[in-house]
C-alpha cells in the first residue's frame, strides 16, 4: 500500500499516512485531486478507481470516507478487508468510534493504525493483538504520567 | 519556590493541548488561518521551552496542523528533541510526528541515526516498535545502510512483537539499500518457519513482495511455500503465497501440476475468507456470490498455471461464462471485479473472452469511469481484423458523447492503441485508419495532439500504399488549418498540423495541387503556431516550391514558378522576424535560396533539378531503440580521450575565444546554393562512398527498396463533401464510416468470390475443407486487406545487439533487488556494524586463516571436550578477534564444527551531550560487546548459552533474579552457514587497566543422526583504547585543558616509522579513536575522552622516521595503558 487517506464528506482530511516518501507538495497535490475525484463519484458506484497508475480503494463509514492506494497487483478485495478491519479496530478502540473521535484523538488513531500496518503492509491480522499492543502501551504511558497526574492534583489544591 | 515553577510550568503546559487546538480551529471557520497562525506563533514559544512535556504538545498540534495543509518544516529538530526524550510518552509523540513531516530531503534525519540505534535496542519492546515504526515512514538511503544491521539483529529478537516488525521494516531497507539482501536474507528465510504466525505471515509478506518483482531469484523457495500453503492457517498469509505461486509458475511449469491438489483443497477456506469480506463489503446478498470470487481468485491463478495444462480451457470457458453473471450484476462492485478477472482471463485465452463483447460494448455506456476503463481495457485484446472498424466506430461515438477531458482523452489513446497494436496487425483499410485519425483531430481540448500526430507520420511513412491518400488528407487538414488552431485553448492538437507540413512537404510529389498547399503553408496566421510546428512549415514549404518547379519543368510558360517564388520572397520575411531561432534560421536559409533561383529563374536556366537535389533521397524508418543497438566495433574504446584532456586553466583561457567564435556573421550561411552541379554530384558520390564503408551508416534495408505498385485503391475517395450543418467536421474531409461502408461492401464481394471457388473445389473434392467456411461467418484468415499493403518495418542497425533487459524502467527501485541469493555470502557483504566505527570491523579473520585451521585441526583425538583454543593475536587491530573451533568427536568422521566469534567492542556512545552528566556516568560503566557466531559447519547449531567469569573489576549483566554465574541464553539458533549477532552488555567499575576476562559457549550441534552437546572456551580481552571514545575537541578548548595543570604528562618514542604523517595520524584516530584538534605541518595535536570522562591529549610530531608522542592524562595508568597499546599498533606496521 502506498497511503491511506481519511476525509470527510466535506473533503476535509482527517487522517494521513503515507507509505512513501513524498514532499509536502507532492503528498497536498495527490490529496486534493484524490479527494476531489472520490467525492465526485455518485454512492451507487463502485469502491475502486484507478488513478494515475495507482489503484485506488475508498469505502464509506458514515460520514468519513477511508481511501487506501495500491499498486496494480494488489487484491482490491484485501485492501477493502484492510479498511473495514481498520474502522473495526477504531470501534473497538474508542466504543462505536464517529468522526468527532478521530479528529480529538487523531494520535491514537495513528497509533492504532502503525500497529495495524506497517510500511504498507498488514503486519497483524488478529485485532485482539493490535488492541493488546495499544492498551500495553497505553498503559506504559500512564504509569509514566502517574506522577505527572499527582502533581496535577497538588496543583490544583494550591489553587 | 519550587513548587512554583512547577506550578508555572504546568499552567503553561496547559495554555492550549490539542483537544483546544482542534476545538479552536473548529470555533473559528471564518477566519482560521488567522487563528492558526497565533495558534503557530504560540507553539513556537512553547518549542524554546525546556520542559520537554511542553515541547511534546507542541509538536504534537504541528502534526495535527501538518495535515491540515501547513509547512512545519522549521520545526524538524524540535520533532527530533521530543523523538529522543526517555519517556515513552512523548518519544511515541515525536516519532509519529516524525513519520508525517519528514521525507528524503528532511536534513535533520542525519541527526537522528544514532537516537534511533539507540531506541532499537531499548530494553522497553515498545520503544523499539515505535522507533520501527517511525523509521518504516523516513527510512532514507544512508539511513537504511546505517541501522540494516541493527534491524537484522532485532528479527531475532526474543519477543515475536519486535520480530515482526523488524521482519517487515526490512523490505523497506531492501528498497533503499539493495546491497542488505542478500547478507539478511537467510535470516529473512528463517522468519517463515518461526513459531509466532505474526512473525511468519510478516516473512511471507516481505518474501512475497521481493519475489512478485524478480521471481526467478525465489524459484528455489518454492518448495517452503509449499509447504507453508499446506500448513498454513492463516488467508493473509494463504493468499500470498497463491499470489506468489502464480509468478513462479510461468518460470517453472512443473510447478503447476504440483499446485492444483493442495490449491483445490484450499478453495472452501479462502471462500469463507472471501464471503466475509463481501459481507463487510455491503449487502448480505452478495455472500452468495462470493463463491464466485474465490473461484474466480483461483482462476486467475490457475491461468497462470495453465501453461502445462492445455486441457484446461473448458473450465477457462465456463468460468467466463460464470463472469458474465457477475458483470451483469447491478452491484458495480462485482461488476468491476468481474471485469478485472476477464482482462486476466483474456490474456491466455482471447478466443473464450471475444464472444462476450456486446457485455464489454454495453459496460461502456455505464455511469462509472472506473468501469468503463476496465471495460476499454477489455476491447483492446477484443479486437480482430473482423471486428476492429466496428469497435472502433462505437468508441468513436463514445468520445463525442464522453463528458470530461480526461476520460476522452483516454478513450482517444484507446482507439489508437487498438488500431496500432502489433504492427497495425488488425487494420485492414489504411484510408479508414487515416480518416479515424482525422476525424480525432476535431476533439476539443485533448492533451494527445502529439500522438495522433506521430500516428499520421508513422502510417504515412511506414504504409507506402496510402501516401496518395495520406498527403490528400493532410493538405485538406493544412488548408483548414484555422479550425484547428481557431481557438488558442485547443493548442494542443496544432500539433497535429507538424505531422500535416511533414506528410505533404516529404511526399509532395503525390500533391494534386502543390501550389495551393504551398499558399496555405505560408499564411501569416501560422506565425501564430508553436515555433518547432513553424520551423517545419517553413522546411516543407521549401520541399513544396522544390516540387512546383520541377512540375513546371519543360513548360514553356514559367508564370507558376515565377509565382511560386514571388510567393516565397513574400511571404518568408515573416518568418525570418521569428522569435524561434530554428524557424529564424530556417527561413532566412530558404529566402536567400529562393532569391538566388528567382535570378536564374529570370535568366530563363532550369534551376529544378538542382533544387530538387537538395531534398533527394529517401526517408526510411527507424527504430527508436537503433542507436542504443549499435554495436561496439572491437579495439573501440569509447571513454579513451581522443585529445589530452586540457587541464582547467587552459579551459578557462579558451572560453572567451569560443564564445566569440559563435557569433559569426549570419550571411555566409547560404553556402549551398553556389554549389555547381558538378560539385554536388561529385560531393554525393564521395558520401556514398563513405558511407559504404563506414560501419555505423544504417543502410537502406532491401524490403524497403522494392518498388511498391501503385494500387487503384485511390478510387475510392469519395466525392469532396462540405457539410455546413456541423460546424466541427473538417469540411471537405471525407468520413470513416463510409470507409466501413466500402469495406463491408468490399468483403461481401469477396466472400461471394471465395464462395464460388469454394463451390468449385467442393465440387471438384468432395471431401474438402469446406466445412470450416461453412459453419460460420468469415474467419479471420478470410479477410485480405484492402490494398496490397506492405508495412516497412523499422530498420535497425546490422548485427544489432540482442539484449531483453531494455524493457524495463531503469528508474524502477525493485529493478536494484535483483539479485542471486543463493550464492554463499562474500565477507565483503556483510553489514556494516555501527557506522562510525568504520566498515573494516566487519572483516572477520576468517578469510585469512582459514585454511591454515583446516589443516591443523584434522587431526584430532576422541575427546569431544578437549578445546583447542588458537588465539591469533592481531592486536594491532584496536578490537580483539579471536578465532575458536571447537573439537569434534570422530563420529563425526572431521566434519568439521567450527564456530568462529568475532568480538567487537562497541560502546555506547549517544549521550555526546555534555550537559546531561548523570546520564554519561552511568553509560560510563556499560560496555556493550558485539559477538557475531557464525556457523561453519554443516549442522544445526541450538541452544547456545554464553557465559563468562566475572572479575571483580568487570561483570557480564544478567537478567534480573539470575545468580552470578548464571549463563545467558544467546535468542537465536544457527542453521549451517549463517551468522549472527548478539549483544551483552558488560559492567566495568574501572577502566584504567586492560582486562582479560575468560568464559564459555556451549551450545548443541544437532545434525540428522545425533545432537551432541559441545562447548567452547574463548577469552575476551578488553584494551585500555576500547574505553575510548572518539570526541572532537575545539583548540581553545584543548588550550584551556592543558593549561588547567590537572593533567598528568607522559611521553613515548616509535623509531622506524616509514608512513607519511597524515597516515600516521589517520591510524591514531582509526584505532585509537582519537581526533586531530590541530595540525601545523610535522606537528598535531589531538584528544580523546574515555567513558568514564577522563581526557587524553597527545602532541605527536614526527622527524625522519623517529615519532614523538607527548601525552597528558588525568590519569596516569590510563594514559600509560594507551601509550603501550599506541605503540604496538606502530611496532606491527
Amino acid at each position: 500500500m502506498q497511503f491511506m487517506l481519511l476525509f470527510s464528506r466535506q473533503g476535509k482530511l482527517r487522517l494521513q499516512k503515507w507509505y512513501v516518501p513524498l514532499s509536502d507538495k507532492e503528498k497536498k497535490k495527490i490529496t486534493r485531486e484524490l479527494v476531489q475525484t472520490v467525492l465526485a463519484r455518485k454512492p451507487k458506484m463502485c469502491s475502486f478507481l484507478e488513478w494515475r497508475d495507482l489503484k485506488i480503494v475508498y469505502k464509506r463509514y458514515a460520514s468519513l470516507y477511508f481511501c487506501c492506494a495500491t499498486e496494480g497487483q494488489d487484491n482490491e478485495l484485501i485492501t477493502l478487508e484492510i479498511i473495514h478491519r481498520y474502522v473495526e479496530l477504531l470501534d473497538k478502540y474508542f466504543g462505536s468510534v464517529c468522526e468527532l473521535d478521530i479528529i480529538f484523538n487523531f494520535e491514537k488513531a495513528y497509533f492504532i493504525l502503525d500497529e495495524f500496518l506497517l510500511g504498507g503492509e498488514a503486519q497483524e491480522t488478529s485485532k485482539k493483538n493490535v488492541l493488546k499492543a495499544i492498551e500495553q502501551a497505553d498503559l506504559l504511558q500512564e504509569n509514566e504520567m502517574g506522577l505527572f497526574y499527582a502533581l496535577l492534583a497538588a496543583v490544583s489544591t494550591l489553587n | 519556590m519550587a513548587l512554583k515553577i512547577v506550578k508555572g510550568s504546568i499552567d503553561r503546559m496547559f495554555d492550549k493541548n490539542l483537544q483546544d487546538l482542534v476545538r479552536g480551529i473548529r470555533n473559528h471557520k471564518e477566519d482560521e488561518a488567522k487563528y492558526i497562525s497565533t495558534c503557530i506563533d504560540e507553539i513556537k514559544q512553547e518549542l524554546k521551552q525546556d520542559n520537554i512535556a511542553v515541547k511534546a504538545n507542541a509538536v504534537c498540534k504541528l502534526t495535527y496542523l501538518q495535515m491540515l495543509g501547513y509547512d512545519v518544516s522549521w520545526a524538524a529538530f524540535n520533532i527530533v528533541e521530543v523523538m529522543s526524550s526517555s519517556k515513552f510518552t512523548y518519544k511515541r509523540i515525536g516519532y509519529l510526528a516524525a513519520s508525517q513531516c519528514f521525507h528524503e530531503s528532511t536534513d535533520v534525519i542525519m541527526l537522528t541515526t544514532n537516537q534511533i540505534r539507540k531506541d532499537l535496542s531499548s530494553p522497553n519492546q515498545y520503544d523499539t516498535g515505535v522507533a520501527l515504526t517511525g523509521l518504516s515512514c523516513f527510512v532514507t538511503p544512508d539511513l537504511a545502510r546505517d541501522l540494516a544491521n541493527d534491524i537484522m539483529t532485532l528479527m531475532s529478537h526474543t519477543k515475536p512483537y519486535i520480530r515482526k516488525k523488524a521482519v517487515l521494516i526490512m523490505y523497506k531497507v531492501f528498497l533503499k539499500y539493495p546491497e542488505s539482501l542478500r547478507p539478511a536474507f537467510p535470516r529473512l528465510k528463517e522468519k517463515l518457519e518461526d513459531p509466532d504466525p505474526g512473525v511468519q505471515s510478516a516473512a511471507v509478506n516481505v518474501i512475497c513482495e521481493l519475489a512478485r518483482r524478480n521471481p526467478k531469484n525465489y524459484l528455489s523457495l518454492a518448495p517452503l511455500f509449499f509447504k507453508l500453503m499446506t500448513s498454513s492457517t492463516n488467508n493473509w498469509v494463504l493468499i500470498k503465497i497463491i499470489k506468489l505461486f502464480g509468478a513462479l509458475t510461468p518460470l517453472e511449469p512443473r510447478l503447476g501440476k504440483k499446485l492444483i491438489e493442495p490449491l483445490t483443497n484450499l478453495i472452501h477456506r479462502i471462500y469463507l475468507f472471501f464471503s466475509q469480506i463481501l459481507h463487510h463489503l455491503s449487502a448480505i446478498t452478495l455472500v452468495c456470490f462470493s463463491w464466485l470470487i474465490a473461484f474466480l481468485f483461483f482462476i486467475t491463478v490457475l491461468i497462470s498455471l495453465s501453461s502445462g495444462m492445455p486441457n484446461h480451457s473448458a473450465s477457462i470457458q465456463l468460468c467466463v461464462q460464470k463472469l458474465r453473471i457477475l458483470i451483469e450484476d447491478s452491484d458495480q462492485n462485482l461488476k468491476y471485479l468481474g471485469l478485472l478477472a476477464m482482462s486476466k482471463i483474456l490474456k491466455t485465452h482471447p478466443k473464450s473472452v471475444q464472444s462476450h463483447k456486446d457485455l464489454i460494448l454495453q459496460c461502456l455506456d455505464d455511469k462509472d469511469e472506473s468501469i468503463r476503463l476496465r471495460a476499454l481495457d477489455l476491447l483492446y485484446g477484443m479486437v480482430s481484423k473482423k471486428n476492429l472498424m466496428e469497435i472502433v466506430k462505437k468508441l468513436m461515438l463514445h468520445v463525442d458523447k464522453a463528458e470530461g477531458t480526461t476520460y476522452r482523452d483516454e478513450l482517444l489513446t484507446k482507439i489508437i492503441d487498438i488500431c496500432s497494436q502489433s504492427n497495425y496487425q488488425y487494420i485492414t483499410n489504411f484510408e479508414w485508419y487515416i480518416s479515424i485519425l482525422v476525424e480525432l483531430t476535431r476533439l476539443e481540448g485533448t492533451r494527445h495532439g502529439h500522438l495522433i500526430a506521430s500516428q499520421m507520420l508513422d502510417v504515412a511513412i511506414r504504409v507506402k500504399a496510402i501516401r496518395v491518400f495520406a498527403v490528400a488528407q493532410m493538405a485538406t487538414l493544412l488548408d483548414n488549418a484555422h479550425m484547428l488552431t481557431g481557438n488558442t485553448q485547443r493548442n494542443g492538437i496544432c500539433e497535429v498540423l507538424y505531422a500535416a507540413a511533414w506528410i505533404c512537404g516529404e511526399f509532395s510529389e503525390h500533391l494534386e495541387n502543390p501550389m495551393e498547399t504551398l499558399e496555405a503553408m505560408l499564411r501569416p496566421k501560422v506565425a501564430t503556431l508553436p515555433g518547432h510546428i513553424q520551423a517545419v512549415y517553413v522546411q516543407n514549404a521549401a520541399k513544396l516550391f522544390a516540387t512546383v518547379l520541377k512540375s513546371q519543368e519543360g513548360n514553356t510558360d514559367s508564370t507558376t514558378a515565377q509565382e511560386a517564388s514571388q510567393l516565397m520572397i513574400d511571404r518568408l520575411p515573416l518568418f525570418v522576424q521569428s522569435a524561434n531561432l530554428e524557424v529564424q534560421e530556417r527561413a532566412s536559409c530558404i529566402l536567400q535560396l529562393v532569391k538566388y533561383i528567382q535570378k536564374l529563374q529570370q535568366k530563363d536556366v532550369e534551376v529544378s533539378e538542382e533544387v530538387c537535389a537538395l531534398f533527394a533521397g529517401e526517408l526510411n524508418p527507424v527504430a527508436p531503440k537503433a542507436q542504443k543497438k549499435v554495436p561496439i566495433p572491437d579495439g573501440l574504446d569509447l571513454d579513451a580521450w581522443i585529445n589530452e584532456p586540457p587541464s582547467e586553466s587552459e579551459s578557462e583561457d579558451e572560453q572567451p575565444k569560443a564564445i566569440f567564435s559563435k557569433e559569426e556573421p549570419k550571411h555566409s550561411r547560404p553556402r549551398h546554393t553556389e554549389v555547381d552541379e558538378k560539385e554536388l554530384a561529385r560531393r554525393r558520390e564521395a558520401r556514398k562512398q563513405e558511407q559504404a564503408n563506414n560501419p555505423f551508416y544504417i543502410k537502406a534495408s532491401p524490403s524497403s527498396q522494392k518498388v511498391y505498385q501503385e494500387t487503384p485503391g485511390v478510387e475510392h475517395i469519395p466525392v469532396v463533401q462540405i457539410d455546413l450543418s456541423v460546424p466541427l467536421k473538417v469540411p471537405g474531409l471525407p468520413m470513416s464510416d463510409q470507409y466501413v461502408k466500402l469495406e463491408e461492401e468490399r468483403r461481401q464481394k469477396e466472400r461471394a468470390e471465395k464462395k464460388k471457388k469454394d463451390k468449385k473445389k467442393r465440387k471438384e473434392k468432395r471431401s474438402g475443407r469446406g466445412k470450416k467456411h461453412d459453419s460460420g461467418p468469415e474467419s479471420e484468415e478470410d479477410i485480405t486487406p484492402a490494398h496490397m499493403v506492405d508495412i516497412v518495418t523499422e530498420e535497425m542497425p546490422e548485427n544489432a545487439l540482442p539484449s531483453d533487459d531494455d524493457e524495463r524502467d531503469p528508474a524502477d527501485p525493485h529493478k536494484a533487488l535483483d539479485i542471486d541469493l543463493d550464492k554463499p555470502l562474500a565477507d565483503s557483504e556483510k553489514l556494516p556494524v555501527r557506522s562510525h566505527r568504520a566498515a573494516e570491523v566487519l572483516k572477520s579473520p576468517a578469510e585469512d586463516e582459514e585454511g591454515e585451521n583446516v589443516s591443523s585441526l584434522e587431526p584430532k583425538k576422541k575427546s569431544s571436550k578437549e578445546k583447542r583454543e588458537k588465539k591469533k593475536d592481531k592486536d594491532k587491530d584496536r578490537k580483539v578477534k579471536m578465532l575458536f573451533e571447537s573439537g569434534l568427536s570422530e563420529t563425526w568422521e572431521r566434519r568439521l564444527i567450527s564456530v568462529m566469534l568475532t568480538f567487537i567492542f562497541l560502546f555506547y556512545s549517544f549521550d555526546r551531550k555534555a550537559y546531561d552528566i548523570q546520564g554519561n556516568l552511568q553509560d560510563g560503566s556499560q560496555v556493550v560487546v558485539s559477538v557475531i557466531f557464525e556457523n561453519k559447519c554443516d549442522s544445526f547449531l541450538k541452544s547456545m548459552e554464553f557465559n563468562v567469569l566475572d572479575s571483580l573489576n568487570s561483570k557480564l549483566q544478567r537478567p534480573e533474579g539470575s545468580g552470578p554465574h548464571d549463563s545467558l541464553t544467546i535468542p537465536f539458533q544457527l542453521p549451517p552457514g549463517v551468522s549472527n549477532e548478539a549483544r551483552f552488555v558488560f559492567t566495568v567499575q574501572s577502566i584504567i587497566m586492560p582486562q582479560k576476562l575468560k568464559g564459555t559457549l556451549t551450545f548443541i550441534v544437532k545434525n540428522e543422526e545425533s545432537s551432541t552437546h559441545e562447548k567452547l572456551d574463548f577469552k575476551l580481552h578488553f584494551t585500555c583504547t576500547s574505553y575510548l571514545i572518539t570526541t572532537p575537541c575545539y583548540s581553545d578548548a584543548f588550550a584551556k585543558l592543558l593549561e588547567s595543570g590537572d593533567l598528568k604528562s607522559s611521553s613515548i618514542r616509535l623509531e622506524g616509522v616509514n608512513m607519511p604523517f597524515h597516515h600516521l595520524l589517520a591510524r591514531i584516530c582509526f584505532h585509537h579513536h582519537f581526533s586531530v584538534v590541530e595540525r601545523i605541518d610535522s606537528c598535531a595535536s589531538m584528544y580523546s575522552r574515555s567513558i568514564q570522562g577522563h581526557h587524553v591529549c597527545l602532541l605527536v610530531k614526527i622527524s625522519s622516521q623517529t615519532v614523538s608522542v607527548d601525552a597528558k592524562c588525568d590519569e596516569p595508568t590510563l594514559l600509560g595503558n594507551v601509550l603501550d597499546e599506541i605503540k604496538q599498533t606502530f611496532s606491527q606496521c
